[in-house]
């Protein structure tokens, strides 16, 4: 009955009602997870389970069980800041800093997916990689609710770290 | 009282402007107007690296031995008296440790509210908190449930059996009208305010619009939800929130307690979004005490639901707007009038018409606004209340009456641009939105526009442009407090109770600092967001910026008369006043003979001191009463309309400031698109469903309240005419609200000329565009 | 969240043994349910966590497709050959909720999601006939945007939530259930019910019985589909309208066409009348209106949502249209 969080191994909560996001928060102090609305509303709850992005607070800690867990504090160590981090700060990606970390998890996850050749909405054919345009992040962002207004700052950070990942 | 507050107000400005400009704070402009120094460059946000990684600490999130947690419960009804409250089941659950209720809860006194008569003031709602049977709207809190952990706390909150004898509510809008109040102020003017006849001249005018425009409740919805952790220590409380107002907060929980000041410290180093809403309202209050009750520490964060039914939002308005005009567009007559509602136990009063008053210049004028009782939780000041909404209803009428007359709509401002303040003659401290018009017009490609609706298309899509003009009054906020701290190592540290909603004030003012006092950008250390420290006013008003500039001005002089004495005899500076040095290159430097100078660290070598601390407060912001001071905006817009579908896709936004002086070009336009799409969201989708028939939100929550996706904003171009503004500290003025007006507008009057309908009514959601019918 | 214990099915017959008693509910991604039992909705007592299971996609004998119920949304719009042969199912799924939310939501719980009607998720002010039999309907007079113009009852007016499920129907989909008297299977278009008396009866599913997968036909060869969603913001929001088409068009005429609604009633609305009206007949605007406006004949819009009947048709006939044209 463990879950792994960033590359260590802990014990499961014994409420099931707790939340992956709760569970996270209260239960190990990593606050970096933000609840924003604990209603699977806004995306500052984000995080990866087994690398894919989902929403901690719709997560009951307990299904994620024997799972890999990483969250903001997971992506970066020391010093170094992971490209993202850095180029949220280089495009002033976030105003007030609660939607952050969930923005950049989502990103991680985003910039993989696209990667892997996953559509989106906006895609137009299907049967192809989806183009690297702001419109496929906009997109594919659009889970993670941003209210001081930081959207073009966070789109332009991401469309730099994928056009410097695809280079 | 608020008569007395109009003779007071008109007779400072009246008095005000008999005295001579120089003895006024802005007589003489800031030195540091116009230097290329710190400030103007684009220094990323101080405390990035601490937000990319998550390790900002919000208020929520403090860790402490012995933390419980508490849960809330709130009234689903409007009006009423509890007649049964059980909470026998709640206090067995597994857990938990207390069930706050008006029974238990201890006898507190009223917050007062907030105001421009009662400046400390904080409070949001001057109704009492848990003291009584009574509910007074839907939402207010009735329980509050502690527990050992959140999961107990919000399921014993559920067990709590309620019966309530529910009386008459008063809830619907319109049905209120009747009963409407007509106050004598609003916030610092006179209400009802009139220059000769304009009705008469309205019906007389060559061309005229007359028409109601409407807009919906509105929410902050700030991302982080209010929260704090409450914890006492003896007779000493520590609350760390998530507040706009750090020390008016711990002075106001003081007095409510009977506390000493000092032994009240709230801290709220990150703020996750304000707009407004990071005030003080009921749950502090309940945190506090029940902290108190079981003497451990708390943590209080409101679920979504509650953000939405406790804390008040923007109220709805209804604006008559009217222009009257001549054959060449002169106005003969502007009329801004309307209904919004305020309770009496309310502070704000969503000043929709004090834009106006200074937009244009007409012939005659008529302005006033009527207050509407409804039973409803508090409503509060929101990003650019008033001129938010209020610009919508102005900015749209200027467009109709530019289409009646078959004028470009920018020609036709451009044509009633005032040269003073049109209501009272006062000279404007600057004002360049004739600039600001013409830049825009020319960066945005206005004359691409088709002066005939529903000209452009593209497939099924009506493509349209539209402008708008923005405004909002400086505001400098009187007794701002900051301390500088210079030690012998040539760091200097600066403190102010102030605090950072994502505005990045300490970056700006580490900026300020580094030109004021003549050091390097990593000589400075901006300390704020703790009540220990000297007190800073509310972040309200796009007001900080400039207060805390004046307060760190008005130190660096108090530092510079302590630093000539403390320099004796044996300096190069003996014999040198105040005024006849400046703070550069680290030290003070004799401004005629910059031979004569001394560094900071060899003055307080010399006099053997480690450090030297000054505490100053900014001058009274009397500026304001001289000068008619306000920032401008002109808004451009082009906007996609589906045919079929009456889908509205806003693609260009342009909005170009005349702010003063722009601190930090990377951050301003960060602040300054962050308004614009506050005002997008306004435009597009956001609107609190509330229902008449019960007086309750039917929409309280993120996934129902719309705000902008990502895929909703385009690109938004930003820029600025750059003029400083000669009175006020630095040349700035205020950017935090500026940028959400005249936005709606501007996508209102695009959709206008997209497909040739009006629409007067917020939010422009696509049945309005294609009706029942479809036609 | 009342208290309540977790555990998780390893097999399809353990899960559906397990809902067949009192208080037990299975759980999917928990995307729907945990937010409502947060909100005081739903109370169940054991949640039986059925992701461990069902969670191919593979070809079926007759060359269709069979997709387990535990896939997820965004598993399944990314799969190859749903891209290739079904795409309409693909941009359907992509057009829900969000990445994050598609990552966790599974295709059973998709189909099993509950109405968004605001008064539903109220239960603290409002009454529903979906959450207390028998109480009223508060939505009736409220607000109504999201509500039904279609098959809607004096007791209830909520809509089904679902893009994918409209997918679903319009391309004939079934669904696999297991229960206690073995598996069988119903199509999806027949899964939902509509809300009469009894809108807390939402589905056909028997008690004990669980989805195991959803079955695709053979895809028809020279279909054109499209799916298009009408919403208030661009994107991360349930249809206010939503339309799914597949047809195919011979010499002018339609030889197959099937069309479906989302966002107007209590289930994915297969548009049969419409379809029969259509069939055969020449593909043209004139055609697709007329046959439009048959299908909407008994619409019962309400002062809140009388946009949707409008805004159904315009966008079915654009939808088909623009068909029509990449036929052509």
């Amino acid at each position: 009955m463990a879950i792994t969080i960033n590359g260590t191994e802990v014990p499961l909560p014994e409420d099931p009602r707790m939340s992956l996001a709760e569970f996270l928060r209260d239960g190990l102090h990593l606050t970096g997870t933000k609840i924003g609305c604990n209603q699977g509303g806004c995306g500052a709850c984000t995080v990866l389970i087994d690398g894919q992005r989902v929403l901690s607070c719709l997560t009951l800690a307990v299904q994620a069980e024997g799972r890999e867990v990483t969250t903001i504090e997971g992506l970066s160590s020391g010093d170094d800041l992971h490209p993202l981090q850095e180029a949220f700060i280089a495009h002033d990606g976030f105003q007030c800093g609660y939607c952050t970390p969930g923005q950049i998890c989502a990103a991680t996850a985003m910039l993989r997916e696209l990667a892997e050749g996953m559509p989106s909405s906006v895609t137009g054919d299907l049967s192809r990689p989806a183009p690297l345009t702001a419109e496929e992040i906009r997109e594919r962002m659009s889970g993670n609710l941003c209210r001081c207004g930081a959207h073009n700052g966070i789109i332009a950070a991401i469309l730099q770290v994928a056009q410097e990942g695809a280079a | 009282m608020s008569r007395v507050q109009n003779t007071l107000i008109e007779s400072v400005r009246k008095v005000v402007g008999w005295v001579p400009e120089r003895w006024l704070p802005g007589g003489t402009p800031d030195p540091l107007i116009g230097r290329h120094g710190a400030v103007g460059t684009q220094l990323a946000q101080l405390d990035g690296p601490q937000k990319v990684r998550g390790a900002a600490r919000f208020a929520a999130e403090v860790p402490l031995e012995g933390l419980c947690y508490a849960a809330l419960v709130n009234s689903p009804v409007t009006r009423g008296r509890i007649t049964r409250l059980d909470t026998a089941a709640a206090e067995a659950a597994p857990g938990v440790l207390l069930v706050l209720t008006y029974r238990n809860m201890p006898r507190l006194g009223l917050v007062p509210l907030m105001g421009v008569t009662n400046l400390g003031a904080v409070g949001n709602s001057a109704l009492p908190i848990l003291q009584d049977d009574q509910i007074r709207y839907n939402g207010q809190v009735m329980a509050l449930v502690l527990a050992e952990t959140q999961q107990q706390a919000d399921h014993a909150a559920r067990l709590i059996d309620l019966s309530v004898d529910t009386a008459p509510a008063l809830s619907d809008f319109q049905a209120a009208k009747p009963e409407a109040r007509t106050p004598a102020s609003i916030l610092v003017e006179r209400n009802e305010q009139s220059a000769g006849d304009a009705e008469a001249a309205l019906r007389q005018a060559a061309f005229s619009t007359d028409a109601t425009y409407t807009t919906p409740g509105h929410n902050h919805a700030a991302i982080e939800l209010h929260g704090v952790t409450a914890h006492w220590t003896g007779n000493r409380l520590v609350l760390h929130d998530a507040t706009q107002a750090v020390a008016p907060t711990a002075a106001a929980l003081a007095k409510l307690f009977g506390l000493r000041r000092e032994d009240v410290r709230v801290l709220s180093p990150f703020v996750g979004g304000g707009f407004g809403a990071k005030g003080f309202w009921d749950h502090q209050v309940l945190a506090v005490a029940a902290a108190r009750m079981v003497d451990r520490p708390v943590r209080l964060m409101l679920s979504r639901e509650a953000v939405f039914r406790m804390v008040g939002g923007r109220s709805p308005t209804e604006q008559r707007v009217a222009i009257g005009a001549d054959a060449e567009g002169r106005f003969t007559a502007l009329i801004h009038t309307g209904y919004s509602v305020m309770p009496p136990y309310s502070a704000s009063p969503e000043q929709y018409t004090l834009g106006t008053r200074s937009l244009y210049r007409a012939q005659s004028y008529r302005f006033g606004q009527k207050h509407l009782d409804l039973d409803i939780v508090p409503n509060t000041f929101m990003r650019a209340p008033g001129e938010s909404v209020g610009s919508f209803a102005v900015e749209s009428a200027v467009d109709e009456l530019a289409h009646a007359m078959d004028i470009d709509p920018v020609e036709l401002r451009l044509r009633n641009e005032p040269e003073t303040h049109p209501l009272t003659g006062t000279p404007f401290s600057q004002r360049a939105l004739a600039t600001a018009w013409r830049q825009g017009a020319d960066r945005f490609g206005w004359d691409a526009r088709s002066t005939m609706p529903r000209a452009r298309r593209d497939g099924e899509w009506l493509l349209g442009m539209g402008c708008a003009a923005g405004n909002f009054p400086y505001v400098r906020m009187p007794s701002g407090a900051l301390r500088i701290r210079l030690t012998r190592d040539g760091q200097a540290t600066l403190s102010t109770s102030a605090q950072d909603m994502g505005m990045g004030t300490a970056t700006v003012q580490t900026q300020h600092a580094a030109d004021r006092l003549g050091l390097p950008l990593d000589a400075i250390t901006f300390e704020m967001g703790d009540s220990d420290l000297p007190a800073a006013p509310v972040a309200g008003g796009s007001s900080q910026t400039v207060s805390i500039a004046a307060a760190i001005a008005a130190a660096a002089s108090k530092l510079t008369v302590e630093l000539l004495r403390l320099a004796g005899n044996a300096s190069p500076l003996a014999g040198l006043r105040a005024g006849e040095v400046r703070l550069a290159e680290g030290g003070l430097v004799c401004i005629e003979d910059p031979t004569r100078r001394e560094t900071y660290g060899d003055i307080l070598t010399r006099a053997g001191r480690d450090e030297i601390s000054v505490t100053e407060t900014g001058a009274p912001p009397l500026e304001i009463f001289k000068y008619a001071m306000l920032s401008h905006s002109a808004n451009f817009c082009e906007v996609r309309v589906s045919d079929v579908t009456g889908e509205l896709r806003v693609t260009r936004l342009l909005g170009v400031f005349d702010v003063g002086t722009i601190l930090n070009p990377r951050m301003a336009v960060s602040q300054l698109r962050g308004g614009m799409i506050m005002g997008l969201g306004m435009a597009l989708s956001e609107e609190v469903l509330f229902d008449e028939r019960s007086g309750r939100i039917m929409n309280p929550g993120l996934a129902d309240y719309h705000i902008p996706a990502h895929l909703d904003v385009p690109e938004i171009d930003v820029t600025w005419t750059g003029i400083p503004d000669p009175r006020s500290p630095l040349g700035a003025r205020g950017i935090g609200e500026i940028g959400i007006t005249g936005v709606a507008a501007a996508i209102a009057n695009a959709v206008f000329n997209a497909t040739g309908k009006r629409l007067r009514d917020l939010p422009l959601t696509l049945d309005r565009l294609i009706g029942a019918e479809g036609a | 969240m009342n208290p309540f214990t977790y555990r998780r099915a390893t097999t399809a017959p353990e899960a559906a043994a397990a809902a067949a008693l009192p208080g037990h509910r299975l759980l999917g991604g928990g995307t729907n349910l945990v937010d409502l039992m947060r909100k005081g909705v739903e109370h169940p007592e054991t949640l039986i966590d059925v992701t461990g299971f069902s969670q191919q996609i593979e070809l079926t004998p007759g060359g269709g497709l069979l997709i387990g119920g535990a896939v997820r949304n965004s598993a399944l719009a990314a799969h190859p050959q749903v891209r290739r042969d079904y795409p309409l199912l693909s941009r359907a799924v992509l057009t829900g909720a969000s990445a994050q939310i598609r990552n966790m939501a599974t295709v059973a719980g998709n189909v099993m999601q509950r109405t968004r009607c605001t008064y539903f998720a109220d239960p603290a002010a409002s009454r529903c006939n979906k959450r207390v039999p028998g109480s009223g309907c508060d939505a009736q007079g409220g607000f109504t945007r999201y509500h039904a113009i279609l098959g809607g009852s004096s007791a209830c007016i909520a809509t089904h939530p679902s893009d994918m499920c409209v997918a679903l129907a319009a391309l004939d989909a079934t669904l696999h259930l297991l229960g206690p008297d073995g598996p069988r299977a119903l199509p999806l278009s027949e899964f939902h019910r509509l809300p009469g008396d009894t809108p807390h009866l939402e589905t056909e599913l028997r008690p004990g019985e669980i989805i195991t997968g959803v079955e695709l036909p053979p895809p028809l060869p020279a279909m054109r589909s499209a799916y298009r969603k009408v919403r208030d913001r661009a994107s991360y929001a349930f249809a206010l309208v939503s339309v799914g088409a597949c047809i195919t068009v011979e010499n002018g005429h339609f030889a197959e066409i099937r069309l479906a609604f989302g966002g107007i009633a209590h289930r994915p609305w297969r548009a049969t009348r419409a379809e029969a009206a259509l069939r055969s007949g020449p593909a043209t605007p004139e055609a697709v209106e007329a046959a439009l406006k048959l299908e909407f004949a008994e619409a019962r819009p309400l002062d809140g949502n009388a946009f949707k009947l409008p805004l159904a048709r315009r966008s079915a006939a654009a939808l088909l249209a623009q068909l029509i044209g990449e036929t052509a």
